[in-house]
């Protein structure tokens, strides 16, 4: 965007920026400054330390790394196949995948724990008592974001070329669906499976009321000990997450130059 | 483009219409099946882990502890205590909703002025999707350290001589829990208003600066009418997104503020009485009806939007 009354209008814009640049930073900040505070008035590292040797730490991480990991595995099986098959075959049907796929933003986390909670009352202790119901429902949460992301990525594909291409040169289903389709929509599958993992990392509603100890549930119990402590663990898991979406737009924003610039430039219709 | 040979495959699974009504039951259901085939997976699984726990609550609400029909915890429910927390929950999404938007749209735009390849849209973008969905925890204790009663603005505003715990203020009542709330809003904002305002052409402004508009003529009579749709919409969507909120003003009120997903959390996980768990159900309803109006009006607007921003 050119703009024609020039300076004024990029002093104004830098002006803004800096303005929410600082909005947005004085609370991180305030975290790194509260982090390294000591009895006092001293300032040092006693809270970092401690959160090393903090227990619970490593164990509700692994928890929610391996929910996380199941979250995108199990979420990857069931949509992709899913929405590829509705672009191929069913285009009718897409709005009401689509309807489906937005439902879980209607129905707030708080009110289907309530539900699950009863449902999933007298399942076996495997699935209701460990945090495979966490995963089960996750899946579920991160619908409207996984639905956006692989049908934008499919709609940008000439997905039925692709696929008539693989098929008429003797490919099976699931080799078509591994080696043509899953490759071609590369950014859309990392993206849906990034948001999938920042989903898990900070969902406290399901995991608290379901009395499950992921690494969220873990950060507001330790805050109620030890203030310190848990703002070190909620700054460094802010800046992880910040880094790998930031690597990842570094990633896909190239390769999305590449693969659809020559087939067809789809506006990016989809949010959040 | 290959549409011919798509009909053609499916018109072997999915017969006329028009023979439906002749068959049987059962092949009726044979010939569903086989044609939805690619989509059971997906009903199934949604109908299991989404459908049954929803039915479920929308059952709970109008039962007693025995199962018997009751429209009692749905009077409850909006009794004055219950009724005065959706209050409550309404007006705080609706402050949040509408200063995220403001402010989001001020960003987004300031945003888009800068290279699009350039560090700043990165930062932006990236920190953007962190802080709206992954905020929750992690921002309430962010906000603990900085207006907390021993935080570092709090403190520098003290030494300045302003105390504002001594004002009245706290995080933890109605003011504080809708400073953090925005702080997370904005960020939404800017990924759900983007879009649209990258979908405003270059030539409709060079179209009117030919035809004589003047800066606010253009605002007034072009940009702003296509861009109210979808800034209402955003708008209704960070409104449901506030009032579903359940972690950062879990972390932050112990019950202080009446907010509704609050007391369904402790109705549900047993701090009150055992026996009104349907309570909590009736109030989940309350919610769902709250944001599927919210949701409907959202998608109307938003099919006004294609119109001119698809």
């Amino acid at each position: 965007m050119s703009a024609p009354t020039g300076k004024g209008r990029t002093v104004r814009r830098w002006l803004i920026l800096s303005l929410f640049g600082v909005y947005f930073l004085v609370p991180m900040l305030a975290s790194v400054e509260f982090s390294l505070r000591d009895v006092n008035d001293t300032h040092s590292l006693v809270s970092w330390k401690k959160l090393l040797t903090e227990p619970g730490l490593f164990e509700t991480l692994t928890t929610s790394l391996w929910v996380a990991f199941g979250t995108v595995a199990l979420t990857l099986i069931l949509m992709v196949p899913t929405v590829s098959w509705v672009h191929l075959r069913r285009p009718k049907l897409r709005k009401l995948v689509e309807g489906i796929s937005l439902l879980p933003l209607v129905i707030p986390p708080i009110v289907l724990v309530n539900g699950v909670l009863v449902v999933f009352r007298d399942v076996p202790e495997v699935i209701s008592g460990t945090p495979v119901i966490l995963v089960l429902e996750y899946v579920i949460l991160a619908l409207p974001f996984t639905y956006r992301a692989l049908d934008a990525g499919l709609t940008a594909i000439a997905l039925p070329t692709l696929v008539e291409a693989a098929r008429s040169l003797g490919a099976s289903w699931p080799a078509v669906l591994l080696r043509v389709v899953v490759p071609n929509i590369r950014s859309a599958v990392f993206g849906a499976a990034f948001l999938n993992l920042a989903l898990v990392m900070g969902e406290y509603t399901l995991a608290s009321i379901l009395l499950m100890d992921t690494f969220p549930v873990w950060t507001v119990s330790t805050g109620q000990s030890e203030a310190g402590v848990s703002v070190a663990v909620s700054l460094l898991s802010l800046l992880v997450v910040f880094l790998l979406l930031f690597v990842l737009s570094m990633v896909t924003g190239r390769r999305h130059r590449q693969v659809t610039a020559p087939i067809a430039p789809t506006p990016s219709r989809g949010h959040s | 483009m290959t549409a011919n040979s798509i009909t053609a495959e499916a018109g072997v699974v999915h017969p006329a219409p028009a023979a439906v009504p002749a068959r049987p039951m059962p092949k009726r259901v044979a010939a569903w099946v086989t044609g939805h085939i690619g989509l059971l997976p997906f009903l199934a699984y949604t109908g299991i882990f989404l459908g049954a726990p929803v039915f479920m609550v929308v059952l709970g609400a109008f039962q007693d502890n025995d199962g018997v029909f009751t429209t009692d915890n749905i009077t409850a429910a909006m009794s004055d205590q219950f009724g005065r927390s959706f209050v409550t929950s309404i007006e705080l999404s609706a402050l949040t909703a509408v200063l995220g938007a403001v402010f989001g749209a001020i960003l987004a735009q300031a945003v888009l002025g800068t290279k699009p390849d350039g560090l700043v849209r990165k930062v932006v973008s990236s920190a953007s999707g962190v802080l709206a969905n992954f905020g929750g925890v992690p921002l309430a204790f962010a906000f603990i350290a900085t207006l907390g009663s021993i935080g570092i603005v709090t403190k520098a505003l003290t030494a300045l001589g302003l105390d504002i715990y001594a004002g009245g203020f706290s995080l933890f009542a109605f003011t504080g829990i809708a400073i953090v709330y925005v702080y997370f809003q904005i960020p939404l904002m800017v990924i759900v208003f983007t879009p649209s305002l990258e979908g405003m052409r270059e030539q409709w402004r060079e179209a009117a600066e030919n035809l004589g508009a003047t800066k606010w003529q253009y605002w007034r009579h072009i940009a702003g009418p296509v861009l109210l749709p979808p800034f209402m919409a955003s708008l209704l969507l960070l409104f449901a997104n506030a009032f579903s909120a359940y972690a950062t003003a879990y972390a932050l009120t112990t019950g202080v503020v009446p907010l509704v997903p609050i007391q369904i959390g402790s109705l549900v996980s047993g701090n009150v009485v055992a026996d009104q768990q349907n309570l909590g159900k009736a109030l989940g309803l309350g919610m769902i009806v709250v944001v599927a109006i919210v949701m409907s009006i959202y998608n109307w607007m938003q099919r006004r939007t294609s119109r001119w921003l698809g």
